[in-house]
């Protein structure tokens, strides 16, 4: 059996910066092959100078990267991506404004060549307020927002850095278990959005944008019991956003365990590979005293600086 | 030989209000010559007097203006609903009231079948209407356990299988986690599938194509086969893809000789953006042919009532429920307005709710001030629980309604006690305060939600009695040549096609509805037993009996 395709879905409300944060990705995807999924090509779902090739539904990115459009049809979209020969190594899902990411979860879930990666939602700063009590999508934003695994911040330059504050109150207060990050211009590392399996994800992004993020691997001395270690890496008092790799579990089994936000998943894929979990989280809330600190308080070790 | 034919009729009801009724009716080259007497029409030279209708009345041919032609392909599937009803040969299917029933029918099905792993697929079961008994995978493992089984609800958002799809579709397993997905105590899916998308995995395994939208071509000869039976000449299929193999099938089968109806696809507005979209259905219309009507937008604002995705303004759900799903962003459905008016292309907007009603109301007042078009004609399809308010302010902004009489009847018990409550659910498809206000109306059968069969339709919204037999909303009936008006003239008006069809006047389509009574002299409460015996369609004769 092949390994199944890792999904990230990109949602958020009209003008959240949904085409920018995936553009950015684009810039540094640095070798990982991205399929993006868009609910249709509307105004330059993709900047123009990242465009190799174009036809009726499909857009050719550089750097092996691909765009396509999946109208009413995701489930077909999805298959069709996952036929791509190669395979993308990821598969980025820029939902529709009104849609809820958890229905769509609930389809990737069931599709066995495919696995829900996690559910990022984009809030724009500048109009959120307003929008949150809108008749009409003050319901379908604040659904959203249940549902999703990491909120991400757009436009806060747009906003006073006091309101800013205020906007994360609020948020804390109504999804204390979901991380936020912020993202000026859609800058966010790869390695949150996606994960950190990307190879040199870091390089390409914007340097004030990497310098907000602290990551460290930590390795499992002993075998452990990872569905508990996973769940303790979720704890919000770590501030991780996310985790990502191997460790040894009490029956010997390499597992596989990833943290998106608030979101945990254990795996046991048929060809794992070497032990260690890479951890990053926000250097605000992730600093190296608490990467000692969750280190000394899992019993692990750090096999290489990062 | 005389290239005019004048048809003898007991009665013609001719919807044109200077001359409302005839004896004959006069046809030259597909259409109609004029509407009177023998003496009268004479005057138009040599003619062929044709008498077979003597003893019939004769009606435009209906319009329905909301319907899909997937009812069609439907039909290639084992009908599995509550109530009887007639396929497009015209054997009428008894109504199955148990699951052994239903179980039975599915297994006639396999029987008829040599492949033993060949799979078996059923439409329009109803179990609202058996005390709402949840089907499982076992039940349908008593038709086959080497067939994949799958039967679609009538709501048309739920589906049961049997064990063998599961196990096809890799859903045989414990652990899933999924609100779509009940499990039973053995921790497995109990084979009910709720919302599309946990349908759609299992979809092809038992025969449910993902594109239900559209009909395969087999299906668009079925469809057409209903319209005659029904007395159908005008019809819409609201909405498809229309993707250019479609389009390409839809053109050469509704071109074929004998094709007995006039199609008018509207484009589903999802996958392409506003600006494209307006530019492929402008590239559309450009295609149409007398039977292939292109060139319209249909856009979804939200869900169904019933399966509590409408969007409801305060106070919501009577349930309780949660507000229902948009499936349109306000602005994309402002921008959608803007470019259509600008490009003179006609919209037609599905709102179940009132709050999307509103939303509907509330984006084409600005669009239209900004590219005023008088004649717009935008259309509020369904629009089943707008209060007299948002009709008045429909009609200063020139739209049309087309109202989902039918569905008092198949759900009007259930929007009673359950989705709306009393006061909503009996002003629901206010067809008179419609009219009263001045709202262009239609009403529809929303086939194959519910049967095409435009007389069915006008009884429902002059009788507005429910299934359980209750006249829900007596003073929203309206009057049986309000309805007959409805069913032909109001449809083709919502449409911007009622200077060609809609009526028996001089130079219009030779469409009639053939019928065995007259609908204006029969009891109210009869309109929708009165047999029809086919229709003629630009001048062809199509006998129900021949298809």
């Amino acid at each position: 059996m092949t390994r199944a395709i890792p999904v990230t879905l990109i949602s958020g409300y009209l003008g959240a910066g949904k085409t920018t944060l995936v553009n950015q990705m684009l810039r540094q995807a640095n070798g990982t092959r991205i399929a993006v999924l868009v609910n249709e090509f509307g105004e330059l779902p993709i900047d123009e100078d990242l465009i190799e090739a174009r036809d009726d539904d499909l857009i050719s990115i550089a750097g092996g990267c691909i765009c396509c459009s999946f109208g009413s049809d995701l489930t077909a979209a999805l298959q069709r991506m996952a036929e791509v020969s190669p395979p993308p190594d990821h598969i980025v899902i820029e939902a529709s404004g009104v849609a809820l990411p958890g229905s769509i979860a609930q389809t990737v879930d069931l599709l066995s060549f495919l696995r829900l990666e996690g559910i990022c939602v984009l809030v724009d700063c500048l109009n959120v307020k307003k929008m949150l009590v809108d008749d009409y999508i003050g319901d379908t934003i604040e659904r959203q927002l249940c549902d999703a695994d990491l909120i991400i911040l757009a436009k806060p330059d747009l906003i006073s850095p006091r309101a800013l504050s205020e906007l994360e109150d609020k948020l804390a207060g109504q999804w204390p278990s979901t991380p936020r990050v912020t993202a000026q211009h859609g800058q966010v590392p790869n390695a949150v959005v996606l994960g950190p399996h990307a190879p040199r994800s870091d390089r390409t992004v914007a340097p004030h944008a990497d310098a907000l993020y602290h990551s460290v691997v930590v390795q499992m001395d002993a075998a452990c019991d990872a569905a508990a270690l996973s769940r303790r890496l979720a704890d919000p008092a770590f501030g991780l956003l996310r985790a990502k790799g191997y460790v040894r579990d009490h029956c010997g089994q390499m597992a596989l365990i990833q943290l998106v936000g608030r979101r945990v998943d254990v795996t046991y894929p048929p060809d794992p590979g070497q032990p260690g979990v890479v951890c990053i989280g926000l250097k605000s809330r992730f600093d190296a005293a608490a990467s000692r600190r969750l280190i000394t308080e899992l019993g692990a070790v750090v096999p290489d600086p990062l | 030989m005389s290239d005019t034919t004048i048809y003898a009729a007991k009665k013609i009801i001719t919807m044109n209000p200077s001359r409302p009724e005839a004896t004959h009716v006069a046809v030259r080259e597909g259409r109609i010559l004029g509407a009177g007497s023998l003496e009268e029409l004479e005057t138009w030279g040599a003619y062929t007097l044709d008498d077979r209708f003597a003893d019939k009345t004769i009606l435009p041919g209906f319009v329905e203006g909301h319907a899909h032609t997937m009812e069609g392909s439907l039909w290639a599937k084992t009908y599995c609903g509550w109530f009887d009803r007639t396929d497009p040969d015209g054997k009428t299917w008894a109504g199955v009231k148990s699951i052994d029933a239903v179980i039975d029918r599915l297994r006639e099905a396999a029987a008829a079948l040599d492949d033993p792993t060949a799979p078996i697929s059923g439409w329009q079961l109803d179990p609202i209407y058996m005390n709402n008994t949840r089907v499982t995978r076992h039940d349908l493992d008593r038709v086959s356990t080497t067939r994949a089984i799958g039967v679609l609800h009538a709501s048309g958002h739920i589906m049961n299988v049997n064990t063998k799809a599961l196990e096809l579709a890799g859903l045989l397993k414990t652990g899933i986690n999924n609100p779509g997905i009940p499990l039973g105590e053995d921790g497995l899916p109990t084979g009910e599938l709720k919302g599309p998308e946990v349908m759609t995995p299992v979809g092809s395994f038992v025969d449910f194509e993902r594109n239900m939208l559209d009909a395969d071509e087999d299906g668009l000869r079925r469809f057409a086969k209903l319209c005659v039976r029904t007395g159908t000449t005008t019809i819409t299929d609201l909405a498809s893809r229309l993707d250019p193999d479609t389009v390409e099938m839809m053109l050469r089968v509704t071109g074929e000789i004998d094709y007995p109806a006039r199609i008018v696809p509207l484009r589903f507005f999802m996958g392409l953006s506003p600006e494209d979209l307006v530019a492929e259905v402008l590239r559309l219309k450009d295609l149409s042919t007398d039977r292939l009507r292109l060139g319209r937008i249909k856009i979804v604002a939200d869900g169904s009532i019933q399966g509590f995705s409408a969007r409801l303004r305060w106070p919501g759900y009577h349930n309780g429920a949660p507000n229902g799903l948009w499936y349109v962003a306000p602005e994309q459905l402002s921008e959608i307005f803007h470019r259509a008016l600008d490009a003179g292309v006609q919209v037609h907007t599905h709102t179940n709710g009132d709050q999307a009603t509103q939303l509907v109301l509330e984006k084409l007042a600005p669009a239209l001030q900004a590219h005023p078009n008088p004649d717009h004609r935008f259309t509020l399809q369904h629009c089943q629980l707008a209060d007299a308010a948002q009709f008045r302010q429909a009609a200063k902004l020139g739209m049309c309604v087309n109202l989902f009489a039918n569905h008092h009847f198949y759900w009007g018990d259930e929007h009673y006690t359950l989705t709306v409550g009393p006061d909503r659910a009996t002003r629901m498809n206010a067809a008179r305060t419609a009219l009263d206000a001045g709202v262009p109306l239609a009403i529809h059968s929303d086939a194959p939600v519910t049967p095409l069969a435009p007389l069915f339709t006008a009884w429902a919204a002059v009788n507005r009695i429910t299934a359980s037999g209750r006249v829900q909303g007596e003073e929203e009936r309206i009057t049986v040549s309000e309805a007959l008006w409805a069913i032909t003239m109001g449809a083709a008006y919502t449409l911007h096609m009622d200077g060609e069809v809609g009526s028996i006047e001089t130079g219009k389509r030779a469409d009639f509805a053939i019928l065995e009574d007259d609908p204006t002299t029969c009891a109210p409460g009869d309109l929708k037993d009165i047999s029809v015996w086919g229709t003629v369609q630009g001048g062809r004769i199509f006998a129900a009996s021949d298809l």
